[in-house]
């Protein structure tokens, strides 16, 4: 990925330090992996040294280890722009999407370590069983609830109503704040703060009318009072939604509705 | 890259499920209103507590059996001494609560344990509000070198 640029028409004969190449580095990966056919299976560290160039993300890396290095590895992406909420995962610690993280915002002296979410089973390496996650997303019914007749025109809306709700239609599912919850982490019943999100996404828009069923459902055992207001969920989110904030109005929903 | 449930069948879920199952009631909303009105007023109560125990006056050096005597005399330190248990049992046994779900996976474990909480708060809270209605400091016949000493009266 070496580019050429203003160097045509020119008459220097310099061919050292193009202007423009982007510099390339050797970066170690320092892997979770699972392999759950193996006899033992258990979960082990595996460090892969490759060579990135200043504009890859920890996704490209992941690439080469798996397309050049051990095509073992196993890992989940698909759109590679940050849309499709494929590839959250524990960069350094922390929930991050590989294809939004770049190498050159991390620490490259050290080996990046890399696990899979936290609080899912693990199914192999990278990859986590997400059904828990997207049950507690069906269960808020993330969809249009009306009464009466279908209007002949389109539900209308204004600006200000949209706006209300703006932050949290941003959503891509990607798990990385509910694995990011040290309450979902030990009770893995809890609804967790995605749940939350679409369920706010539901709860303050003007044309929905299933905000008590939302509110009702939520209200339990396992729903919002199970936060803690810890605010990794929004600290974790490659959307940029503010979490934690939205749990906060759908509580403070609640609490206005009881008292 | 689907996985299937027989690929991942040698590994346990985190948990055992639990019943999720809408209970309609505000629990959980009453519980969490609590936690912080309890922990406002607690925070008047324990502080001024400290102060006039440890800081006012005498300081600490004052503290005796005959100072908790004096106090209690007054229905003032009677009220704050009953809220301040009150409210810290409670508000302290529902935060243990909060965390027995948190870290309790098997039902069994959940029960014993909220049990064992659940015992503690009665007994602590029976046994303090008895004592602090019922604080004798001079408690007839009894041997006069164990009792304070304006008790001679
Ligand atoms: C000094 C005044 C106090 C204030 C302002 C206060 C405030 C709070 C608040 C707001 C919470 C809820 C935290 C959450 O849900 O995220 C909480 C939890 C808790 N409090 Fe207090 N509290 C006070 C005193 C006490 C006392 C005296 C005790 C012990 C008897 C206690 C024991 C607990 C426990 C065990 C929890 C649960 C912790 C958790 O959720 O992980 N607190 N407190
Ligand atoms: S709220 Fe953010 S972190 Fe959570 S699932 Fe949606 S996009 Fe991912
Ligand atoms: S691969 Fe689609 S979000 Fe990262």
């Amino acid at each position: 990925m070496t580019t050429v640029l203003e160097t045509t028409g020119h008459a220097t004969p310099e061919p050292a330090a193009e202007v423009g190449a982007i510099p390339s580095f050797d970066v170690t990966l320092r892997i979770r992996r699972f392999l759950p056919d193996t006899p033992e299976a258990e979960a082990y560290w595996e460090e892969f040294t490759v060579t990135a160039h200043g504009t890859d993300r920890v996704l490209d890396a992941m690439h080469k280890v798996k397309w050049e290095v051990d095509g073992s590895l196993t890992f989940r992406r698909s759109c590679a722009h940050g849309i499709c909420g494929s590839d959250a995962m524990r960069i350094n610690g922390r929930n991050r999407l590989a294809c939004k993280t770049l190498l050159k915002d991390l620490d490259i002296k050290k080996p990046i370590t890399i696990e899979p979410i936290k609080g899912l089973p693990v199914i192999k390496d990278l990859v986590v069983d997400m059904e828990p996650f997207f049950a507690s997303y069906r269960e808020i019914m993330p969809f249009l609830i009306t009464n009466g007749n279908e209007p002949t025109r389109e539900r209308r809306q204004s600006a200000e109503q949209r706006e209300r709700y703006d932050d949290t239609t941003k959503c891509i599912l990607c798990a990385a704040c509910t694995s990011s919850c040290p309450v979902f982490w030990t009770d893995g019943q809890y609804f967790g703060p995605a749940a939350i999100v679409n369920a706010h996404r539901f709860i303050f828009d003007s044309r929905d009318e299933g905000a008590a069923q939302r509110l009702e459902i939520l209200n339990d055992r396992e729903g919002v009072w199970r936060c803690r207001t810890v605010f990794n969920c929004t600290e974790a989110c490659p959307r940029g939604i503010e979490v934690t904030k939205a749990i906060q109005e759908v509580k403070r929903a609640m609490i206005t509705r009881a008292f | 890259m689907t996985a299937t449930t027989e690929a991942r069948s040698p590994i346990p879920a985190p948990r055992s499920p639990r019943n999720r199952r809408t209970t309609r009631t505000n629990y959980e909303l009453y519980g969490w209103v609590f936690m912080r009105a309890s922990g406002v007023l607690l925070l008047v109560l324990i502080f001024g507590h400290l102060f006039m125990n440890l800081i006012d006056g005498d300081g600490i050096s004052a503290i005796d059996f005959g100072f908790v005597a004096g106090k209690w005399a007054s229905p003032l330190w009677q009220v704050w001494d009953l809220l301040m248990l009150w409210l810290a049992m409670i508000h302290g046994t529902n935060g243990v609560r909060t965390i027995i779900n948190d870290y309790a996976e098997r039902t069994g474990t959940r029960v014993v344990l909220k049990s064992a909480l659940y015992l503690a708060f009665t007994v602590t809270v029976v046994l303090g509000t008895l004592v602090i209605f019922t604080f004798d400091p001079c408690p007839p016949g009894s041997p006069a070198d164990l009792l304070p000493s304006f008790c001679t009266a």
